[in-house]
Protein backbone atom coordinates (compact mmCIF):
# COMPACT_ATOMS: atom_id res chain seq x y z
CA UNK A 1 0.00 0.00 0.00
CA UNK A 2 1.23 3.38 -0.65
CA UNK A 3 0.88 6.90 1.11
CA UNK A 4 0.30 9.53 -1.56
CA UNK A 5 -0.87 13.53 -1.20
CA UNK A 6 -5.05 13.56 -0.44
CA UNK A 7 -7.06 14.11 -3.68
CA UNK A 8 -7.67 17.65 -2.95
CA UNK A 9 -4.44 18.80 -1.14
CA UNK A 10 -3.31 21.40 -2.99
CA UNK A 11 0.43 20.58 -3.94
CA UNK A 12 3.75 22.73 -4.23
CA UNK A 13 7.30 21.77 -5.69
CA UNK A 14 10.44 21.23 -4.06
CA UNK A 15 13.29 24.05 -4.50
CA UNK A 16 15.05 22.03 -7.19
CA UNK A 17 11.59 20.97 -8.66
CA UNK A 18 11.99 17.59 -8.48
CA UNK A 19 9.29 16.78 -6.42
CA UNK A 20 6.40 18.05 -4.26
CA UNK A 21 7.26 19.91 -1.12
CA UNK A 22 6.34 17.34 1.55
CA UNK A 23 3.98 20.00 3.96
CA UNK A 24 1.02 18.24 2.67
CA UNK A 25 -1.73 16.55 4.04
CA UNK A 26 -1.50 12.42 2.76
CA UNK A 27 -3.90 9.31 2.38
CA UNK A 28 -4.13 5.65 1.54
CA UNK A 29 -3.73 5.71 -2.44
CA UNK A 30 -7.25 4.72 -3.13
CA UNK A 31 -6.41 1.91 -5.45
CA UNK A 32 -4.38 0.38 -2.47
CA UNK A 33 -7.27 0.86 -0.30
CA UNK A 34 -9.55 -1.61 -2.72
CA UNK A 35 -6.40 -4.08 -3.05
CA UNK A 36 -6.40 -4.40 0.82
CA UNK A 37 -10.48 -4.83 0.98
CA UNK A 38 -10.26 -8.05 -1.44
CA UNK A 39 -7.45 -9.20 0.76
CA UNK A 40 -9.69 -9.14 3.76
CA UNK A 41 -12.74 -10.94 1.70
CA UNK A 42 -10.67 -13.28 0.61
CA UNK A 43 -9.24 -14.24 4.20
CA UNK A 44 -12.91 -13.83 5.41
CA UNK A 45 -13.89 -16.68 2.79
CA UNK A 46 -10.77 -18.76 2.94
CA UNK A 47 -9.08 -18.13 6.30
CA UNK A 48 -5.53 -16.68 6.34
CA UNK A 49 -4.02 -14.21 7.54
CA UNK A 50 -3.36 -10.40 5.95
CA UNK A 51 -0.03 -8.87 6.07
CA UNK A 52 0.08 -4.92 4.66
CA UNK A 53 3.17 -3.68 3.30
CA UNK A 54 4.27 0.07 2.79
CA UNK A 55 7.32 1.60 1.81
CA UNK A 56 8.08 5.54 2.87
CA UNK A 57 8.92 7.78 5.60
CA UNK A 58 7.63 7.39 9.47
CA UNK A 59 4.57 9.35 8.05
CA UNK A 60 3.32 6.17 6.28
CA UNK A 61 3.11 4.29 9.23
CA UNK A 62 -0.39 5.42 9.04
CA UNK A 63 -1.66 3.62 6.37
CA UNK A 64 -0.44 0.59 7.96
CA UNK A 65 -2.24 1.31 11.11
CA UNK A 66 -5.34 2.06 8.99
CA UNK A 67 -5.24 -1.63 7.45
CA UNK A 68 -4.38 -3.11 10.79
CA UNK A 69 -7.45 -1.37 11.87
CA UNK A 70 -9.78 -2.89 8.81
CA UNK A 71 -8.65 -5.94 9.50
CA UNK A 72 -4.55 -6.95 8.67
CA UNK A 73 -3.25 -9.08 11.57
CA UNK A 74 0.23 -7.45 11.10
CA UNK A 75 2.48 -4.83 9.04
CA UNK A 76 5.49 -4.10 7.48
CA UNK A 77 7.10 -1.03 7.12
CA UNK A 78 10.18 -0.47 4.61
CA UNK A 79 10.69 3.25 6.85
CA UNK A 80 13.25 5.57 5.12
CA UNK A 81 12.80 8.61 3.16
CA UNK A 82 14.73 7.38 0.87
CA UNK A 83 12.31 4.68 -0.48
CA UNK A 84 10.34 7.87 -1.73
CA UNK A 85 12.95 8.17 -4.35
CA UNK A 86 12.79 5.12 -5.69
CA UNK A 87 11.68 4.44 -9.58
CA UNK A 88 9.52 1.05 -9.83
CA UNK A 89 11.55 -1.31 -10.26
CA UNK A 90 14.02 0.01 -6.79
CA UNK A 91 10.67 -0.21 -5.31
CA UNK A 92 9.67 -3.89 -5.89
CA UNK A 93 13.13 -5.37 -5.19
CA UNK A 94 12.63 -3.36 -2.00
CA UNK A 95 9.64 -5.30 -1.40
CA UNK A 96 10.87 -8.37 -2.33
CA UNK A 97 14.15 -8.04 -0.11
CA UNK A 98 11.75 -7.16 2.34
CA UNK A 99 9.52 -10.26 2.63
CA UNK A 100 12.03 -12.95 1.49
CA UNK A 101 11.45 -15.09 4.58
CA UNK A 102 7.65 -14.80 4.12
CA UNK A 103 5.32 -17.22 2.53
CA UNK A 104 2.74 -15.55 0.74
CA UNK A 105 -0.11 -16.92 -1.50
CA UNK A 106 -1.20 -14.00 -2.81
CA UNK A 107 0.18 -10.53 -3.65
CA UNK A 108 -2.24 -7.93 -3.99
CA UNK A 109 -1.54 -3.98 -5.56
CA UNK A 110 -4.01 -1.36 -6.21
CA UNK A 111 -3.42 -1.14 -9.78
CA UNK A 112 -2.00 2.33 -10.13
CA UNK A 113 -0.46 4.97 -7.91
CA UNK A 114 -2.56 8.18 -8.06
CA UNK A 115 1.47 10.20 -7.27
CA UNK A 116 3.51 8.49 -10.55
CA UNK A 117 0.55 6.85 -12.10
CA UNK A 118 2.95 4.19 -13.36
CA UNK A 119 1.10 1.01 -13.07
CA UNK A 120 4.35 -0.94 -13.31
CA UNK A 121 5.53 -2.21 -9.15
CA UNK A 122 3.11 -4.82 -8.64
CA UNK A 123 4.03 -6.60 -11.97
CA UNK A 124 7.76 -5.93 -11.53
CA UNK A 125 7.06 -7.69 -8.33
CA UNK A 126 5.89 -10.69 -9.32
CA UNK A 127 8.79 -11.16 -12.24
CA UNK A 128 11.18 -10.56 -9.60
CA UNK A 129 9.50 -13.61 -7.25
CA UNK A 130 9.18 -15.81 -10.20
CA UNK A 131 5.18 -15.43 -9.97
CA UNK A 132 2.50 -15.43 -12.61
CA UNK A 133 0.33 -12.32 -12.41
CA UNK A 134 -2.76 -10.87 -13.45
CA UNK A 135 -3.51 -7.04 -14.10
CA UNK A 136 -7.19 -4.58 -13.07
CA UNK A 137 -8.76 -7.80 -11.58
CA UNK A 138 -12.58 -7.24 -11.04
CA UNK A 139 -13.04 -10.87 -9.28
CA UNK A 140 -11.46 -13.38 -7.38
CA UNK A 141 -12.65 -17.20 -6.97
CA UNK A 142 -10.78 -19.78 -5.52
CA UNK A 143 -10.53 -22.83 -7.48
CA UNK A 144 -9.12 -26.39 -7.13
CA UNK A 145 -5.77 -25.83 -8.80
CA UNK A 146 -5.12 -22.04 -7.95
CA UNK A 147 -7.39 -19.13 -8.87
CA UNK A 148 -9.87 -17.65 -11.17
CA UNK A 149 -9.77 -13.86 -11.99
CA UNK A 150 -11.59 -11.76 -14.10
CA UNK A 151 -9.30 -9.14 -15.80
CA UNK A 152 -11.12 -5.69 -17.10
CA UNK A 153 -9.76 -5.24 -20.77
CA UNK A 154 -10.91 -2.24 -22.45
CA UNK A 155 -13.94 -1.08 -23.94
CA UNK A 156 -16.39 -2.98 -21.44
CA UNK A 157 -14.98 -6.40 -22.17
CA UNK A 158 -13.46 -8.78 -19.47
CA UNK A 159 -11.57 -11.56 -19.73
CA UNK A 160 -11.49 -14.80 -17.03
CA UNK A 161 -7.80 -16.41 -16.44
CA UNK A 162 -7.16 -19.50 -14.20
CA UNK A 163 -3.41 -19.34 -12.55
CA UNK A 164 -1.67 -21.57 -10.33
CA UNK A 165 -0.35 -19.86 -7.10
CA UNK A 166 1.52 -17.95 -5.72
CA UNK A 167 0.63 -15.01 -7.59
CA UNK A 168 0.62 -11.13 -8.09
CA UNK A 169 -2.83 -9.68 -8.96
CA UNK A 170 -3.16 -5.86 -8.95
CA UNK A 171 -6.83 -4.76 -7.96
CA UNK A 172 -8.79 -2.32 -10.46
CA UNK A 173 -10.85 0.35 -8.00
CA UNK A 174 -14.86 -0.87 -7.41
CA UNK A 175 -13.93 -4.54 -7.13
CA UNK A 176 -15.72 -4.19 -4.08
CA UNK A 177 -17.32 -1.93 -1.11
CA UNK A 178 -14.85 -0.55 1.08
CA UNK A 179 -14.99 -0.32 4.73
CA UNK A 180 -14.54 1.85 7.61
CA UNK A 181 -12.95 0.41 10.28
CA UNK A 182 -14.36 -0.06 13.43
CA UNK A 183 -13.79 1.53 16.85
CA UNK A 184 -12.83 -1.56 18.36
CA UNK A 185 -10.47 -2.30 14.89
CA UNK A 186 -8.80 1.54 15.72
CA UNK A 187 -8.13 -0.21 19.06
CA UNK A 188 -6.59 -3.15 18.59
CA UNK A 189 -4.40 -2.26 15.82
CA UNK A 190 -2.23 -0.35 18.34
CA UNK A 191 -1.42 -4.40 19.53
CA UNK A 192 -0.93 -5.57 16.37
CA UNK A 193 2.83 -6.61 15.19
CA UNK A 194 4.35 -4.37 12.70
CA UNK A 195 8.10 -4.89 11.59
CA UNK A 196 10.51 -2.29 10.43
CA UNK A 197 12.91 -2.97 7.41
CA UNK A 198 15.43 -0.32 7.27
CA UNK A 199 16.70 0.92 3.88
CA UNK A 200 20.35 -0.36 5.42
CA UNK A 201 18.49 -4.39 5.53
CA UNK A 202 17.57 -4.01 1.49
CA UNK A 203 20.39 -1.69 0.29
CA UNK A 204 22.24 -4.56 -1.57
CA UNK A 205 19.09 -5.86 -3.43
CA UNK A 206 18.72 -2.28 -4.78
CA UNK A 207 20.61 -0.92 -8.14
CA UNK A 208 20.73 2.48 -9.36
CA UNK A 209 17.38 3.98 -10.81
CA UNK A 210 17.32 3.97 -14.30
CA UNK A 211 14.60 6.92 -14.98
CA UNK A 212 14.74 10.03 -13.16
CA UNK A 213 12.38 13.34 -13.37
CA UNK A 214 14.52 15.23 -14.79
CA UNK A 215 11.11 18.27 -13.44
CA UNK A 216 8.22 19.00 -12.58
CA UNK A 217 6.16 21.51 -13.68
CA UNK A 218 2.28 22.92 -14.29
CA UNK A 219 1.36 21.61 -17.47
CA UNK A 220 1.34 23.68 -20.51
CA UNK A 221 -2.42 24.80 -21.51
CA UNK A 222 -3.06 23.80 -24.63
CA UNK A 223 -6.56 25.01 -24.62
CA UNK A 224 -7.83 28.60 -23.73
CA UNK A 225 -10.17 28.94 -20.74
CA UNK A 226 -12.55 31.12 -19.92
CA UNK A 227 -13.32 31.76 -16.97
CA UNK A 228 -16.60 33.41 -15.55
CA UNK A 229 -16.36 35.03 -12.17
CA UNK A 230 -18.76 36.43 -10.20
CA UNK A 231 -21.52 35.42 -6.85
CA UNK A 232 -22.84 32.03 -8.04
CA UNK A 233 -26.47 34.05 -9.29
CA UNK A 234 -24.74 36.33 -12.06
CA UNK A 235 -22.41 33.30 -13.44
CA UNK A 236 -25.20 31.42 -13.78
CA UNK A 237 -26.54 34.21 -15.76
CA UNK A 238 -23.55 34.08 -17.84
CA UNK A 239 -23.20 30.78 -18.26
CA UNK A 240 -26.86 30.49 -19.80
CA UNK A 241 -25.64 33.30 -21.85
CA UNK A 242 -22.88 31.53 -23.21
CA UNK A 243 -25.02 28.19 -23.68
CA UNK A 244 -27.59 29.71 -25.66
CA UNK A 245 -25.32 31.85 -27.97
CA UNK A 246 -21.82 29.90 -28.35
CA UNK A 247 -22.62 26.35 -26.89
CA UNK A 248 -25.99 26.75 -28.87
CA UNK A 249 -28.01 24.09 -26.85
CA UNK A 250 -30.31 26.05 -25.40
CA UNK B 1 22.80 4.64 -36.12
CA UNK B 2 20.29 4.30 -33.24
CA UNK B 3 16.71 3.03 -33.94
CA UNK B 4 13.14 2.75 -32.83
CA UNK B 5 11.17 -0.34 -32.48
CA UNK B 6 7.19 0.45 -32.21
CA UNK B 7 5.46 -2.91 -30.76
CA UNK B 8 2.17 -2.57 -32.17
CA UNK B 9 -0.94 -4.35 -30.56
CA UNK B 10 -3.38 -6.79 -32.16
CA UNK B 11 -5.38 -8.97 -29.96
CA UNK B 12 -7.43 -12.09 -30.87
CA UNK B 13 -6.13 -11.19 -34.59
CA UNK B 14 -7.19 -7.81 -34.57
CA UNK B 15 -5.24 -4.62 -35.06
CA UNK B 16 -5.49 -2.34 -32.12
CA UNK B 17 -5.87 0.92 -34.02
CA UNK B 18 -4.44 2.71 -31.09
CA UNK B 19 -0.98 1.57 -32.57
CA UNK B 20 -1.11 4.42 -35.16
CA UNK B 21 -0.94 6.68 -32.90
CA UNK B 22 2.79 5.41 -31.06
CA UNK B 23 3.77 5.02 -34.80
CA UNK B 24 3.00 8.68 -35.61
CA UNK B 25 4.57 9.65 -32.67
CA UNK B 26 7.20 7.51 -33.77
CA UNK B 27 7.70 8.90 -37.03
CA UNK B 28 8.09 12.03 -35.61
CA UNK B 29 10.33 11.38 -32.71
CA UNK B 30 12.67 9.27 -35.19
CA UNK B 31 12.90 11.74 -37.85
CA UNK B 32 14.14 14.60 -34.85
CA UNK B 33 16.40 12.65 -33.67
CA UNK B 34 17.62 10.75 -37.38
CA UNK B 35 17.02 7.64 -35.80
CA UNK B 36 15.49 4.59 -38.00
CA UNK B 37 12.39 2.98 -37.55
CA UNK B 38 11.28 -0.18 -37.81
CA UNK B 39 8.06 -1.83 -36.41
CA UNK B 40 7.00 -5.23 -34.69
CA UNK B 41 3.95 -7.23 -34.33
CA UNK B 42 3.55 -10.51 -32.28
CA UNK B 43 0.70 -13.03 -32.65
CA UNK B 44 0.37 -16.73 -34.02
CA UNK B 45 -0.31 -15.70 -37.35
CA UNK B 46 0.87 -11.82 -37.63
CA UNK B 47 1.20 -12.16 -41.71
CA UNK B 48 -2.06 -9.86 -42.35
CA UNK B 49 -1.25 -7.27 -39.92
CA UNK B 50 1.97 -6.97 -40.93
CA UNK B 51 1.19 -5.85 -44.32
CA UNK B 52 -1.30 -3.55 -43.19
CA UNK B 53 1.60 -1.66 -40.96
CA UNK B 54 4.06 -2.35 -43.96
CA UNK B 55 1.35 0.63 -45.95
CA UNK B 56 3.11 3.10 -43.33
CA UNK B 57 6.67 5.21 -43.41
CA UNK B 58 9.07 2.83 -41.73
CA UNK B 59 12.04 0.99 -42.61
CA UNK B 60 10.63 -2.72 -42.25
CA UNK B 61 8.34 -4.48 -40.29
CA UNK B 62 9.09 -7.75 -38.26
CA UNK B 63 6.08 -10.32 -38.29
CA UNK B 64 6.75 -11.98 -35.19
CA UNK B 65 5.11 -15.52 -35.38
CA UNK B 66 4.78 -17.32 -31.65
CA UNK B 67 2.77 -20.37 -31.79
CA UNK B 68 2.44 -20.24 -28.51
CA UNK B 69 1.44 -16.56 -28.68
CA UNK B 70 -2.41 -17.67 -30.48
CA UNK B 71 -4.42 -16.43 -26.94
CA UNK B 72 -2.80 -13.73 -25.16
CA UNK B 73 -0.37 -14.09 -21.85
CA UNK B 74 1.99 -12.47 -20.29
CA UNK B 75 4.41 -15.00 -19.90
CA UNK B 76 4.28 -15.96 -23.98
CA UNK B 77 4.46 -12.48 -25.08
CA UNK B 78 7.39 -11.21 -22.48
CA UNK B 79 9.14 -14.45 -23.26
CA UNK B 80 8.82 -13.72 -27.00
CA UNK B 81 9.21 -10.36 -27.41
CA UNK B 82 12.61 -10.48 -24.82
CA UNK B 83 13.80 -13.12 -27.65
CA UNK B 84 13.05 -10.52 -30.42
CA UNK B 85 14.63 -7.44 -28.47
CA UNK B 86 17.49 -9.34 -27.25
CA UNK B 87 18.26 -10.41 -31.08
CA UNK B 88 17.59 -7.14 -32.74
CA UNK B 89 19.15 -4.60 -29.80
CA UNK B 90 16.71 -1.68 -30.99
CA UNK B 91 17.53 1.74 -28.94
CA UNK B 92 13.94 2.57 -27.98
CA UNK B 93 11.01 0.61 -27.86
CA UNK B 94 7.56 2.46 -28.12
CA UNK B 95 4.22 1.09 -27.44
CA UNK B 96 0.60 2.28 -26.78
CA UNK B 97 0.01 2.24 -23.09
CA UNK B 98 -2.69 0.02 -23.31
CA UNK B 99 -4.35 -2.53 -20.80
CA UNK B 100 -2.52 -5.47 -22.97
CA UNK B 101 0.85 -4.00 -22.90
CA UNK B 102 0.27 -2.27 -19.22
CA UNK B 103 -0.10 -6.12 -18.02
CA UNK B 104 2.97 -7.70 -19.73
CA UNK B 105 5.51 -4.29 -20.50
CA UNK B 106 6.75 -4.03 -16.97
CA UNK B 107 7.95 -7.90 -16.72
CA UNK B 108 9.58 -7.65 -20.18
CA UNK B 109 11.67 -4.59 -19.54
CA UNK B 110 12.21 -6.60 -16.03
CA UNK B 111 13.25 -9.67 -17.04
CA UNK B 112 15.79 -7.42 -19.66
CA UNK B 113 16.75 -5.67 -16.77
CA UNK B 114 15.84 -2.58 -18.12
CA UNK B 115 12.96 0.62 -17.14
CA UNK B 116 10.15 1.73 -18.63
CA UNK B 117 8.94 5.18 -18.93
CA UNK B 118 5.12 4.19 -18.82
CA UNK B 119 1.97 6.56 -20.13
CA UNK B 120 4.10 9.06 -21.93
CA UNK B 121 2.20 11.84 -23.42
CA UNK B 122 4.74 13.40 -25.80
CA UNK B 123 8.88 13.11 -25.70
CA UNK B 124 11.60 16.26 -26.48
CA UNK B 125 14.79 16.53 -27.06
CA UNK B 126 16.34 18.79 -23.69
CA UNK B 127 19.83 19.36 -24.83
CA UNK B 128 21.64 15.91 -26.21
CA UNK B 129 18.95 14.04 -23.76
CA UNK B 130 16.09 12.57 -25.00
CA UNK B 131 13.27 12.95 -22.13
CA UNK B 132 9.53 11.75 -22.01
CA UNK B 133 6.88 13.75 -20.75
CA UNK B 134 4.48 11.90 -18.67
CA UNK B 135 1.76 13.36 -16.03
CA UNK B 136 1.67 12.81 -12.55
CA UNK B 137 -0.22 13.60 -9.44
CA UNK B 138 -3.33 13.03 -11.49
CA UNK B 139 -2.76 15.23 -14.30
CA UNK B 140 -1.64 18.65 -11.56
CA UNK B 141 1.61 18.02 -12.28
CA UNK B 142 3.77 17.35 -16.04
CA UNK B 143 7.19 15.39 -15.69
CA UNK B 144 10.27 15.48 -18.05
CA UNK B 145 11.87 11.81 -17.28
CA UNK B 146 14.79 11.13 -18.72
CA UNK B 147 16.68 7.70 -18.95
CA UNK B 148 19.53 6.34 -16.91
CA UNK B 149 21.72 3.44 -17.73
CA UNK B 150 21.99 1.43 -20.86
CA UNK B 151 19.71 1.13 -23.93
CA UNK B 152 17.21 -0.52 -24.71
CA UNK B 153 15.33 2.10 -23.45
CA UNK B 154 11.22 1.39 -23.51
CA UNK B 155 8.05 3.63 -23.39
CA UNK B 156 4.29 3.87 -23.70
CA UNK B 157 2.28 6.20 -25.40
CA UNK B 158 -1.75 7.17 -23.75
CA UNK B 159 -4.14 7.03 -25.74
CA UNK B 160 -4.40 10.42 -27.62
CA UNK B 161 -0.92 11.32 -27.16
CA UNK B 162 -0.25 11.77 -30.77
CA UNK B 163 -2.85 11.53 -34.06
CA UNK B 164 -2.79 8.03 -35.57
CA UNK B 165 -4.92 9.56 -38.68
CA UNK B 166 -1.78 11.71 -39.70
CA UNK B 167 0.35 8.60 -39.29
CA UNK B 168 2.65 8.81 -43.02
CA UNK B 169 2.28 6.56 -45.60
CA UNK B 170 4.94 4.12 -47.04
CA UNK B 171 5.68 0.88 -48.22
CA UNK B 172 7.98 -1.56 -46.18
CA UNK B 173 9.35 -4.70 -46.72
CA UNK B 174 8.18 -7.34 -44.22
CA UNK B 175 10.08 -9.51 -42.57
CA UNK B 176 8.48 -13.05 -41.04
CA UNK B 177 10.57 -13.70 -37.53
CA UNK B 178 9.77 -17.17 -35.72
CA UNK B 179 10.29 -17.05 -32.11
CA UNK B 180 9.86 -19.89 -30.30
CA UNK B 181 8.22 -20.13 -26.58
CA UNK B 182 7.83 -23.12 -24.95
CA UNK B 183 4.20 -23.46 -24.50
CA UNK B 184 4.69 -25.74 -20.86
CA UNK B 185 6.55 -21.91 -19.36
CA UNK B 186 3.02 -20.44 -19.59
CA UNK B 187 1.11 -20.57 -16.45
CA UNK B 188 -1.99 -18.42 -16.84
CA UNK B 189 -4.55 -19.77 -19.12
CA UNK B 190 -6.75 -17.45 -20.36
CA UNK B 191 -10.53 -18.32 -20.50
CA UNK B 192 -13.28 -16.66 -22.67
CA UNK B 193 -13.57 -12.84 -23.26
CA UNK B 194 -17.07 -11.52 -22.29
CA UNK B 195 -19.65 -8.19 -21.88
CA UNK B 196 -21.04 -7.61 -19.40
CA UNK B 197 -24.97 -7.68 -19.84
CA UNK B 198 -25.64 -5.44 -22.38
CA UNK B 199 -24.77 -1.24 -21.99
CA UNK B 200 -28.30 -0.05 -20.83
CA UNK B 201 -26.84 3.37 -21.75
CA UNK B 202 -25.46 4.91 -24.99
CA UNK B 203 -23.77 8.16 -23.80
CA UNK B 204 -21.91 7.86 -27.30
CA UNK B 205 -25.15 8.98 -28.95
CA UNK B 206 -25.96 12.06 -26.12
CA UNK B 207 -25.91 15.44 -27.61
CA UNK B 208 -25.12 16.90 -23.84
CA UNK B 209 -23.71 15.25 -20.99
CA UNK B 210 -23.49 16.82 -17.89
CA UNK B 211 -21.15 14.86 -15.44
CA UNK B 212 -20.36 14.31 -11.98
CA UNK B 213 -17.33 13.66 -9.90
CA UNK B 214 -16.10 13.41 -6.43
CA UNK B 215 -17.39 17.40 -5.80
CA UNK B 216 -20.60 15.82 -5.11
CA UNK B 217 -19.42 14.73 -1.86
CA UNK B 218 -22.95 12.50 -1.09
CA UNK B 219 -25.27 9.72 -2.59
CA UNK B 220 -27.51 12.14 -2.03
CA UNK B 221 -26.12 15.13 -4.14
CA UNK B 222 -26.67 13.73 -6.99
CA UNK B 223 -30.14 15.00 -7.11
CA UNK B 224 -29.33 18.23 -8.25
CA UNK B 225 -27.56 16.97 -11.31
CA UNK B 226 -30.18 15.05 -12.12
CA UNK B 227 -32.58 18.15 -11.96
CA UNK B 228 -29.58 20.41 -14.19
CA UNK B 229 -29.66 17.57 -16.61
CA UNK B 230 -33.29 17.04 -17.27
CA UNK B 231 -33.42 20.94 -17.79
CA UNK B 232 -30.83 21.04 -20.29
CA UNK B 233 -32.10 17.35 -21.98
CA UNK B 234 -28.94 16.57 -21.18
CA UNK B 235 -27.79 12.27 -20.15
CA UNK B 236 -25.75 12.31 -16.51
CA UNK B 237 -22.64 10.75 -16.60
CA UNK B 238 -20.01 10.53 -13.91
CA UNK B 239 -16.30 10.00 -13.48
CA UNK B 240 -15.02 6.20 -12.16
CA UNK B 241 -15.25 7.22 -7.97
CA UNK B 242 -18.75 7.83 -8.59
CA UNK B 243 -19.66 4.58 -10.33
CA UNK B 244 -17.07 2.80 -7.58
CA UNK B 245 -19.55 4.24 -4.65
CA UNK B 246 -22.37 2.94 -6.51
CA UNK B 247 -23.83 6.15 -6.40
CA UNK B 248 -24.61 6.06 -10.41
CA UNK B 249 -24.70 2.60 -12.35
CA UNK B 250 -21.43 1.52 -14.36
CA UNK B 251 -22.73 2.36 -17.82
CA UNK B 252 -22.89 5.89 -16.66
CA UNK B 253 -19.11 6.13 -16.53
CA UNK B 254 -16.92 8.08 -18.72
CA UNK B 255 -13.11 7.60 -19.15
CA UNK B 256 -10.66 4.72 -19.92
CA UNK B 257 -12.36 1.94 -18.38
CA UNK B 258 -15.88 3.27 -19.70
CA UNK B 259 -17.40 5.03 -22.13
CA UNK B 260 -15.47 7.60 -24.48
CA UNK B 261 -17.94 10.51 -25.49
CA UNK B 262 -17.70 13.49 -27.50
CA UNK B 263 -21.11 15.75 -27.17
CA UNK B 264 -21.72 18.84 -28.03
CA UNK B 265 -21.16 20.01 -24.96
CA UNK B 266 -19.82 18.51 -21.80
CA UNK B 267 -20.47 20.25 -18.28
CA UNK B 268 -18.19 19.02 -15.74
CA UNK B 269 -19.52 18.80 -11.81
CA UNK B 270 -16.39 18.60 -9.63
CA UNK B 271 -14.37 16.49 -11.47
CA UNK B 272 -10.89 17.59 -11.17
CA UNK B 273 -9.96 15.88 -14.35
CA UNK B 274 -7.88 12.69 -13.99
CA UNK B 275 -5.89 11.14 -16.60
CA UNK B 276 -8.39 8.61 -16.85
CA UNK B 277 -11.64 10.33 -17.41
CA UNK B 278 -10.21 13.30 -19.62
CA UNK B 279 -9.23 10.68 -21.85
CA UNK B 280 -13.04 9.87 -22.63
CA UNK B 281 -14.44 13.35 -23.15
CA UNK B 282 -11.31 15.74 -24.24
CA UNK B 283 -13.33 15.14 -27.83
CA UNK B 284 -16.43 17.20 -26.67
CA UNK B 285 -16.85 20.04 -29.03
CA UNK B 286 -17.31 22.16 -25.69
CA UNK B 287 -16.32 21.35 -22.00
CA UNK B 288 -17.78 23.77 -19.41
CA UNK B 289 -16.23 22.90 -15.78
CA UNK B 290 -17.52 24.07 -12.23
CA UNK B 291 -14.65 22.78 -9.65
CA UNK B 292 -13.67 24.50 -6.31
CA UNK B 293 -10.47 24.07 -6.72
CA UNK B 294 -8.48 26.47 -9.41
CA UNK B 295 -5.67 24.23 -10.04
CA UNK B 296 -7.56 21.26 -11.12
CA UNK B 297 -6.21 19.49 -14.17
CA UNK B 298 -10.30 19.56 -15.97
CA UNK B 299 -9.32 23.82 -16.63
CA UNK B 300 -6.66 22.34 -18.95
CA UNK B 301 -8.92 21.39 -21.43
CA UNK B 302 -12.02 23.46 -20.71
CA UNK B 303 -13.45 26.23 -23.03
CA UNK B 304 -15.14 27.46 -20.04
CA UNK B 305 -14.29 27.55 -16.66
CA UNK B 306 -15.67 28.52 -13.08
CA UNK B 307 -14.08 28.31 -10.16
CA UNK B 308 -16.74 28.15 -7.15
CA UNK B 309 -18.60 25.99 -5.00
CA UNK B 310 -20.99 23.96 -7.57
CA UNK B 311 -23.92 23.34 -4.68
CA UNK B 312 -24.42 27.65 -5.12
CA UNK B 313 -23.70 27.33 -8.68
CA UNK B 314 -26.16 24.54 -9.93
CA UNK B 315 -29.36 25.85 -8.01
CA UNK B 316 -29.62 29.22 -10.35
CA UNK B 317 -27.91 27.79 -13.26
CA UNK B 318 -31.24 25.71 -13.08
CA UNK B 319 -33.63 28.12 -12.74
CA UNK B 320 -31.91 30.70 -15.83
CA UNK B 321 -31.93 27.28 -18.08
CA UNK B 322 -35.24 26.79 -17.17
CA UNK B 323 -35.99 30.61 -17.91
CA UNK B 324 -34.26 30.93 -20.99
CA UNK B 325 -36.15 27.71 -22.35
CA UNK B 326 -39.66 29.20 -21.23
CA UNK B 327 -38.67 32.31 -23.01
Amino acid sequence: MKQVPQKDAPLKLNESATWIRDDVSYEVNEPDAYALEEALRQKEKHGGEVVVITAGPARAQTVLREGLAKGADRAIHLEDNGFVGLDAFNTAKAFAAAIKDEQFDLIFTGLQSDDYGYAQTGVILAQILGWPHATIIMHIDKTDAGIKVKRELEAGFFQNVDMPLPAVLTIQSGINKLRYATLIGIKQAKNKPLRKVTMDEVKSSLGDNMQKIEKLYIPQKTKKTEMLEGPPAEVAKKLVEKLKNEVRVL
Amino acid sequence: MSNVLVVVEQREGKLNRVSFETLRGAQQLAAEMGWTLEAAVLGANPADIAAEIAKTKVAKVYALSCAACEHYTPDAYAAALKQFIESKKPTLVLMPHTYQVRDFAPKLTTALNRTLISDAVGYRQDGNKLVFVRQMFQGKFAADVSFAGEAPYFATFQAGAFRGDQVETGSAPVEAVTLNVDASSIRNKPLEIFKEAKQAVDLTQAEVIVSVGRGIKEQKNIEIVQKLAEALGAEVAASRPICDSGWLPMDRQVGSSGQTVAPKLYLALGISGAIQHIVGMKGSRSIIAINKDAEAPIFEIADIGIVGNLFEIVPPLIEEIKKAKGA
